[in-house]
């Protein structure tokens, strides 16, 4: 691979790992508090810590690759520049983070499990990438990754085996997440020439391994689901997004933005 | 040292002295030890307004994590609201540990929380409206805790003590975090430099409030004098204030900022700060639930409380099944 002729989907590939964990962090972090024991709260929250620390990773290559400054990239761009799954950037629930969260666990769970199902996945095959700070990055994410993966296993198991409305609760959430996981799954409009440029395995062989994983994870639980996840509300990495972006993007940018003398945070 | 079998025959009297020496060699007490109802829920309300007031405290600096300007910084102030809540989760251990023999648990405290019979910092009862806000709280409300904390490290209760030394050293970073908010603020351009200052105008009165009142005559009772009988602390309220100021108006000063109190100054012949008092009947109202932000932040945890209700009932479940 030669960064100058795969520059487009090389950055690309980036953006949408960096902005998957960037928007997932945030989603994650707006529990902060608000979890259902204080316990969790604290272990959540350093989930959330690694998983921006790895959007952080990622907002930095891009910079080395002539993107602009990390912060920038993160804070200044525009909905349709963003990269990240659909299903990401969806609010935990009605209301906001600081006036009646109406906050879903089972939602929160779910989501959490699912992502990093197939980011751990992601991963393992970007170890072998052809872009060497990508490869060198992805190695360090794995270790976190494992941890992150088995506190939402243990979730799952729990919450799936436990009382009818927490159950019930539960198959309501799969059914929502499933619907839109598809925009995860996706490499977008330029999968073949990431794919070809040996950036990243296919989509297919992917989303296989995907598949096979959590069909075991239900298996566990007496679980089934009959179709494959779908993508129904667009693929955000063509640029597709919901007002929840939006109104994320606004949030998050809101002091960077504040002060366009400033040079200094 | 009287052994099990000989203790167990003492009067409550004797059960007492012997307590009341322990207390005055400097001994430990364990969680496990004898120990008089008074000085058990003088722990009590201390432990579990401390632990509850970090938790509350999560809350006006949360309201910044996501708002926080860089990447840097919000991780920086991810890691330190998490610290908070880890905090609290070491002093309700503590609490709970001392409330079991009174048949109570997590649960009372949190009850207790919404109904208000558990108080918790004024400071966390004020609003944080600017990025200005989360830099005075992480320098000056976190300093201010530090000084409090610190002094209480060689408290006469073992486990509280022990809690102190770990949340001590992670203030440190706080504090380091909060400093080098400030700084970037205070180097920055005359719009931070504003902001910056405005936050230390609505924050001043109540980091004096903080210590809590000079005497009795302030607010009506206070229980200092108890702990202090117990070695539970070994500063009154205005010598822990006197040594904020010490350490801080030089620091606000050297780096552009205004003490927002004209009369405050050092008087070299009594050795003391001279400074305006802040209203005590406010504080009063403050820590009792009628704060600026009291309701909305006591409203926003029982409410998330309430969401997760079914998370724990499956908890709960999961637990029994297990057993
Ligand atoms: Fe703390
Ligand atoms: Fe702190």
């Amino acid at each position: 691979m030669s960064i100058e002729s795969n520059k487009q989907e090389l950055t690309e590939l980036i953006y949408q790992l960096a902005d998957d964990d960037f928007i997932h962090a945030h989603r994650g972090s707006e529990w902060l508090g608000l979890a259902p024991h204080i316990e969790e709260d604290v272990a959540f929250s350093s989930i959330n810590q690694d998983t921006m620390g790895h959007a952080t990773m990622y907002y930095r290559i891009l910079s080395e690759l002539g993107e602009g400054k990390a912060d920038d990239l993160s804070h200044l761009r525009k909905k349709e520049q963003f990269r990240n799954a659909i299903i990401l950037e969806e609010k935990n629930g009605t209301g906001e983070y600081l006036d009646s969260p109406n906050y879903d666990w089972a939602f929160t769970v779910i989501r959490h499990l699912f992502y990093d199902v197939a980011k751990k996945i992601r991963l393992e095959s970007l170890k072998q990438s052809s872009y060497e700070p990508l490869a060198d990055a992805a190695r360090k994410m794995l270790t976190e990754q494992y941890y992150h993966l088995l506190h939402w296993k243990i979730w799952f198991k729990q919450l799936m085996t436990s009382t009818e409305e927490a159950r019930d609760r539960m198959e309501t959430a799969i059914k929502r997440v499933w619907k839109d996981f598809g925009g995860v799954l996706t490499l977008g409009p330029h999968a073949e020439k990431m794919v070809s440029a040996g950036l990243i395995e296919d989509e297919a062989a992917l989303r296989e391994r995907f598949i096979d994983q959590i069909q075991e994870l239900f298996n566990e639980v007496n679980y089934s689901i009959d179709n494959e996840p779908l993508m129904i509300r667009g693929d955000g990495r063509n640029g597709e997004h919901t007002e929840d972006l939006e109104h994320a993007l606004k949030t998050l940018s809101e002091v960077y933005v504040s002060d366009p003398q400033a040079t200094g945070w | 040292m009287l052994d099990h079998l000989t203790f167990d025959q003492l009067s409550e009297e004797q059960k007492y002295d012997h307590f009341m020496d322990r207390i005055n060699r400097d001994e430990k007490i364990e969680a496990d030890d004898w120990m008089p109802d008074d000085y058990r829920i003088a722990l009590i309300r201390l432990i579990s307004m401390h632990g509850i007031s970090e938790i509350m405290g999560a809350l006006p600096e949360k309201e910044w994590v996501p708002k926080a300007p860089t990447l840097h910084r919000k991780l920086a102030i991810m890691a330190k609201v998490q610290d908070e809540m880890g905090h609290g989760q070491l002093l309700l251990r503590v609490a709970e540990d001392l409330m079991k023999p009174l048949g109570k648990n997590r649960d009372n405290i949190m009850s207790d929380l919404f109904t208000k019979r558990l108080k918790f910092h004024n400071v966390f009862h004020m609003a944080s409206p600017t990025w200005g806000d989360a830099a005075i709280i992480a320098w000056l409300v976190d300093g201010a805790a530090i000084m409090s904390q610190t002094m209480m490290l060689d408290t006469s209760y073992g486990p509280y003590g022990r809690a102190l030394k770990r949340i001590c050293q992670e203030e440190s970073f706080h504090a380091k975090h909060g400093e080098s908010l400030v700084l970037s603020l205070a180097e920055g351009t005359d719009r931070q430099k504003q902001m910056l200052q405005d936050a230390l105008n609505r924050w001043w009165d109540a980091l004096l409030m903080f210590f809590g009142p000079k005497s009795k005559q302030e607010t009506g009772h206070t229980n200092v004098d108890k702990n202090i009988k117990y070695k539970l602390r070994t500063k009154t309220n205005e010598q822990l204030r006197q040594e904020f100021f010490t350490k801080y108006i030089p620091k606000i000063e050297l780096i552009g900022l205004k003490v927002p109190d004209k009369t405050v100054r050092f008087d070299e012949e009594s050795n003391t700060w001279h400074y305006q008092d802040p209203d005590w009947n406010e504080f009063k109202q403050i820590v009792s639930g009628n704060g600026p932000k009291s309701d909305d932040r006591i409203r926003l945890r029982q409410s998330s409380y309430e969401n997760t209700e079914w998370v724990r009932e499956a908890l709960g479940h999961v637990k029994t099944a297990v057993v």
